[in-house]
């Protein structure tokens, strides 16, 4: 049923609207103030300012392969990340490491080890499956290319995302 | 042949053009832009050089390399007459317009004919043409609309504007534009009559129906220039766009500039018609020097800046009118409020001496 809205009764000087004129324009007018005095807060002014470093402890950005302090790539191979993937965006090539190695007993080593970032979900699970603390989820998240193949962050550039890492995984030292 | 009236008119012409008229348009849309983004705490365009200072460079470089699109079933004469339509008379205005008192002994006018007023309101009435005809050639609904509502709107407020004027040059005696001003320079401006003999009350009683006067008028300059609250005929919002909906490139820019400019010349005569025009107390004119002339210049262009500011200041408060309150509000207020005015003024002009 349709309702009939009553119209409110203006009185004299509402119907001339030009009081109500008036104080809009003396609205925006303090807006317009404020702003020309920096006294309005505004958005992030974005490639200028970042919110980097007011960026969580958790905050799940680009995966990054890590070195541990003896410079060996952590990753062992194992192919664990690129099974729970969920877009399957990792794409591992086990390589093996020779015999005369400092660290033979690793016996793999990843000889590829490509990340699709047009696909990766950034989810964190290849970190959360990960036996060997390889593999971190970093802070980066601007992360562009002008093609799909620049979009492939390869082992090089997962490494140098990655940078080194102190951790507690130290069962590959010869003292063990 | 007279070639000096003749070179330095042509001077005043281009100077007039390619360094006031055509940079202050562009630059009244970047700061329409700045300033509607001050006034809704957002910070507008400030990428393209310092403070964003190149975007109107920026724009005009993107709106010539679009394509020109003109769809198959527009009426292509009209359909390209129409933009030109839209800038050139509101550019063409500002030829009467005294913008300075005299510089090296020039005048500071482009022409100083004896109708000004009336060459002024015949040249802005033929602006709604290049509505209308953009409306009519490009043959679909929203931009018929939009053309009807804007022909019906400016005929409305023609008469408010014509009748709003009429006190003024009761006063001044003729219709020379140049005369207001100096009308003013002895009197004081017309709406607030501060040179002169302080004490007399029939110089005060004048101004309040001149302020009504300006009040008027202003508001019809708003509506002839199709600025919000009556920018009925390119309601975003009810028409999609109204009238240049088929244009694009740089052929809706100039629907745009023609509204920019149209601002610009209606500033123009409002500040000679009320506001003194080049003329700031205190500051001689240009025959005392050419830095005065300058300086003249100066002041009148700062007040019709200032009068564009309160354009945008209104156009991002005021919501738009509904299409019958609109006219409403020409017919059956500003209309008798103008009517009534002339008589105010006729009497007071009558029974006062001063």
């Amino acid at each position: 049923m349709a309702i009939t809205v009553a119209r409110p009764k203006l009185n004299w000087h509402e119907r001339m609207y030009l009081p109500a004129i008036a104080a809009g324009m003396a609205i925006t007018i303090k807006h317009f103030k404020n702003m020309i005095l920096g006294r309005t807060k505004v958005t992030m002014q974005y490639p200028e300012e970042k919110w980097d470093s007011s960026m969580p402890e958790h905050y799940r950005g680009a995966p990054a392969l890590v070195r541990d302090t003896d410079g060996r790539v952590r990753c062992v191979a194992c192919q664990l990340c690129e099974f729970i993937c969920p877009p399957r965006a990792i794409k591992i090539v086990a390589g093996e490491i020779p015999s005369t190695d400092r660290f033979a007993k690793v016996e793999k080593y990843p000889e590829e080890f490509d990340i699709d970032m047009v696909r990766c979900i950034f989810c964190g699970m290849c970190e959360e499956v990960c036996p060997e603390q390889a593999i971190f989820l970093r802070k980066d998240y601007a992360i562009t290319g002008f093609t799909r193949d620049e979009m492939v962050h390869h082992k090089e550039k997962l490494l140098e995302i990655g940078g080194v890492m102190h951790g507690v995984v130290l069962k590959w030292n010869e003292k063990k | 042949m007279d070639y000096f009236l003749i070179t330095t008119s042509l001077l005043k012409i281009v100077g007039m053009l390619v360094v006031v008229i055509l940079p202050m348009v562009s630059y009244s849309v970047y700061a329409e832009r700045r300033v509607s983004a001050f006034m809704q705490d957002r910070l507008g365009p400030n990428r393209v050089g310092p403070a964003g200072l190149f975007q109107p460079i920026a724009d005009i470089f993107k709106l010539l390399l679009k394509e020109d699109f003109s769809p198959r079933h527009v009426n292509t004469f009209y359909y390209w007459l129409a933009p030109c339509l839209a800038l050139v008379p509101a550019i063409i205005t500002i030829a009467v317009v005294p913008f300075g008192s005299t510089l090296f002994g020039v005048p500071m006018v482009i022409a100083d004919i004896n109708v000004g007023i009336l060459y002024v309101f015949a040249i802005a009435s033929l602006g709604v043409y290049g509505i209308v005809l953009a409306g009519w050639a490009s043959n679909s609904k929203y931009p018929f609309l939009g053309g009807v509502r804007s022909s019906s709107q400016m005929i409305s407020y023609e008469l408010s504007l014509g009748l709003a004027v009429i006190p003024v040059f009761l006063l001044v005696g003729n219709l020379r534009l140049t005369s207001v001003v100096r009308y003013q320079i002895e009197h004081g401006w017309m709406i607030a009559p501060f040179i002169g003999d302080w004490m007399n009350l029939g110089k005060w009683l004048l101004a309040i129906p001149m302020i009504i006067s300006f009040v008027v008028f202003t508001i019809a300059v708003f509506a002839e220039t199709n600025r919000l609250p009556f920018d009925l005929p390119e309601a975003e919002q009810e028409l999609a766009g109204g009238y240049h909906i088929e244009y694009s490139s740089m052929k809706f820019a100039l629907f745009f500039l023609g509204e920019y400019a149209a601002m610009i010349s209606g500033s123009a005569v409002i500040v000679t018609l009320f506001l003194g025009g080049w003329h700031f107390p205190g500051i001689p004119d240009g025959s005392h020097g050419w830095i005065f002339g300058l300086i003249n210049i100066a002041v009148f262009f700062a007040k019709v800046a200032a009068l564009i500011f309160v354009f945008m200041w209104v156009r991002w408060t005021l919501p738009r009118f509904r299409y019958d309150q609109l006219m409403r509000l020409g017919w059956l207020f500003f209309f008798e409020i103008a009517l009534v005015n002339i008589f105010l003024v006729a009497i007071i002009v009558a029974y006062s001496r001063f």
